[in-house]
């Protein structure tokens, strides 16, 4: 036990001398959050629109009003012909597209299903999702106001309204703010480069100052030594996950619905795969150029293909099974989960399961790599 | 217990097709000041790093203070202090925090570590100095440090690998000072060095070349051994065309620049010097001085290698 005190202690000096240190581990946290909830904004509004509106009923100007005083869409051009829209879009003025067909009021008026066409520019694949998104969105809602109105008018005749379900639905984040869905995002990732990046640089550091040596000609046990570093940067995490996580919910008002308690001990068993992961690049690296290509050859995969950019319902097959030993999909679940879902443990077991394994795991991989030996 | 601190039996360690050390076999006694004496990359290092158990063996077996080094290597940890040839403190920790942290590492009670750093700051004469930043000491001062962190622990062997590389001989002589302290106190010591006037203050030596030791005894015997034929130092013009002259003498042993002079090792001093003198007087070389001298450790060193190279090449 003394022996880590004594890594654990050399470790907080040594983190305390290095001036450059304090603001990489405290302060370059906050910047990141600031630049992904100010600068990095993925709500899209005034999205420039053109409109064939074939029917030119009450009806159709009713739902093209509810469509445009949204405020997300821009209502640019209006045209007579299908092929007008086209080259609008093949010209990039605008981006989306509402066509409503002859007989969209009638079909309506006779409580059959009515169908608006809405067209998407792919190329701006970003705003087109959104946009469609938002459309679907509106549409739903003027068809709830629509089936308000029937079941009144038809209350006293005994005939029930046909009822479509919209497909599309938004659920915990109604108002689709891409800020509510990145930035708990955000915090996930700088927990992981963080812990990863100091831990990696923990043991081949010493080697390459030539104070492995040393080290390993004492009786220390490899338990010890991991222990003894990981300490430290398990409560510089904690801190970070404090300061960015504050910020978020006060300063930039992401809804936090779940327990702080669940979020932090989860950030715990979070922490252990990353840091068990640098600890591991460390005892395989010759020096600490090797260690952070390698960090970072292990972290750019791990960012792609946890959700945090790429929904991974749409990957293909293989990449979707990979991400299942990806630690950090796992916490992009919990962290979402708890700031917008207000997720509890029933929800998350499975979660903080699969992250604990994998922790254990790599642990156990670097105290077994590291032998004191020189090589 | 025996009274050696340390059995090596046909020791080898091979870096690839490269072999560093060859079947090297020695025994230290307790006690001793134990030199391991040889030219860059002659092996000094990989043996001692193989003795405290940072590196495999390839082949052969050593016992260090009773344990294998191959079956139990924490054992021996526990045993040895080690300073290493490069240093390999925390720079960037003060004198005395490097000293609490190997007391921490190496489990010690708080009230011994406290009157052992009391004890090295003394001896490494670091007293008025304990929160300087090691970064900022001198190279003397460092290697001091350095061995006070490595008997902070009271070893019973201490190895110390090129002790006093890159330091002034005023420091040297204080390092030296500390080591055969150390020695009174009953610790072995085994140091390893290319000084030659530092092998002299050993009891017993070993002379590594290519791997191979060539040669074991104290300095005298050392001495004695390999030198059974009077040496004249010759103080001569065109030394060097008189060194290729006098080679192709069937009565010259062998010979030797040092400095400006030529070491020349013969069968009997008297005929010697009459020899010597006429061949030089027919070469027209102007003779200036002839002197017998007792041969030093680097006669020795170089007498030992010329032979070994001799034979290795046969
Ligand atoms: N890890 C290694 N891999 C390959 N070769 C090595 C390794 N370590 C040492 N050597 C080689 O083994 C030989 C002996 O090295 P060693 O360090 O033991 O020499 P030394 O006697 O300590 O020399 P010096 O006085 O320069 O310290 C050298 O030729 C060196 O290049
Ligand atoms: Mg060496």
């Amino acid at each position: 036990m003394k022996a880590v005190l004594a890594i654990l202690k050399k470790e907080f000096i040594q983190i305390r001398r290095d001036p450059r240190m304090l603001p990489i581990l405290f302060l370059a946290p906050v910047l990141q959050l600031l630049l992904f909830g100010f600068a990095v904004n993925l709500d899209v509004r005034d999205i420039p629109s053109v409109v064939c509106d074939q029917d030119r009923s009450p009806q159709s100007r009713a739902y093209l009003d509810a469509f445009f005083h949204s405020g997300y869409f821009t209502r640019r051009f209006d045209v007579g012909r299908t092929e007008d829209v086209d080259s609008r879009i093949d010209g990039g003025q605008a981006v989306m597209a509402v066509i409503i067909p002859r007989g969209f009021g009638e079909r309506l008026l006779a409580g059959r299903g009515a169908t608006a066409q809405i067209i998407a520019d792919g190329t701006e694949s970003q705003s087109a999702t959104i946009g469609l998104n938002y459309a679907a969105m509106i549409t739903s809602r003027y068809a709830q106001g629509l089936l308000a109105e029937t079941f009144v008018r038809l209350r006293g005749s005994g005939l029930r309204p046909v009822l479509i379900e919209p497909e599309v639905r938004v659920f915990y984040n109604p108002d689709l703010k891409s800020r509510n869905f990145l930035v708990p995002g955000v915090l996930g990732m700088i927990l992981m480069v963080m812990t990863m990046m100091l831990s990696s640089m923990g043991i081949v550091r010493e080697k390459e100052a030539g104070t492995m040596e040393q080290l390993i000609v004492t009786p220390i046990r490899p338990g010890q030594l991991i222990l003894g570093k990981l300490l430290p940067f398990l409560a510089i995490g904690v801190i970070d996950v404090v300061l960015v996580t504050s910020l978020a919910a006060f300063g930039f008002r992401v809804p936090f619905r779940g327990d702080v308690l669940l979020l932090g001990g989860l950030c715990l068993v979070f922490m252990l795969t990353t840091l068990g992961l640098g600890l591991f690049i460390s005892t395989i690296s010759r020096n600490q150029q090797q260690a952070m290509f390698t960090a970072v050859f292990f972290m750019i995969p791990m960012i792609l293909l946890s959700n945090f950019v790429f929904p991974i319902e749409t990957m293909p097959g293989f990449f979707r099974a990979l991400t299942a030993i990806i630690p950090i999909k796992y916490f992009f679940t919990v962290i979402r989960g708890i700031f917008l879902k207000g997720s509890g443990w029933a929800e998350l077991w499975d979660e903080a399961a699969a992250m604990a394994v994998f922790g254990a795991v790599i642990l156990a991989l670097s105290i077994v790599r590291f032998k004191k030996r020189l090589e | 217990m025996t009274s050696s601190s340390i059995e090596v039996r046909a020791l080898s360690k091979r870096f690839g097709a490269f072999t560093a050390v060859d079947a090297v076999s020695f025994d230290v006694r307790r006690g001793d000041i134990f030199g391991f004496l040889g030219a860059n990359g002659a092996g000094k290092s990989t043996t001692i790093r193989m003795l405290c158990g940072l590196l495999e063996p390839t082949s052969g077996t050593a016992l260090v203070a009773g344990h294998d080094i191959r079956r139990s290597p924490e054992k021996v940890k526990r045993s040895i202090g080690y300073m290493s040839q490069k240093f390999s403190l925390y720079e960037d920790l003060t004198v005395e925090e490097n000293i609490r942290f190997f007391g921490g590492v190496y489990n010690m009670a708080a009230p011994d570590l406290a009157s052992r750093l009391r004890w090295v700051l003394e001896m490494a004469g670091l007293r008025g100095r304990e929160h300087s930043l090691t970064r900022n000491l001198s190279q003397g001062w460092k290697q001091r440090l350095a061995l006070g962190c490595a008997v902070l622990h009271e070893p019973g062997i201490l190895f110390l690998d090129e002790p006093t590389g890159g330091v002034d001989p005023v420091s040297r002589r204080a390092f030296w000072d500390l080591i055969n302290r150390l020695s009174e106190d009953g610790v072995t010591v085994f140091v390893t060095t290319h000084y030659l006037d530092e092998a002299e203050s050993c009891n017993d030596i070993r002379l590594i070349h290519a791997g191979r030791i060539v040669g074991a005894g104290s300095p005298s015997a050392l001495k004695a051994s390999t030198i059974r034929n009077p040496i004249l130092e010759v103080e001569c013009g065109r030394t060097v065309e008189a060194m290729d002259l006098l080679r192709r003498e069937p009565w010259v042993r062998d010979v030797s620049i040092f400095g400006v002079n030529l070491h020349v090792g013969v069968v009997e001093e008297a005929e010697g010097r009459r020899r010597l003198a006429a061949r030089l007087e027919q070469a027209g070389i102007p003779l200036r001085r002839i002197d017998r001298i007792v041969p030093s450790l680097e006669d020795v060193f170089l007498r030992r290698i010329e032979d070994s190279d001799k034979e290795a090449g046969r």
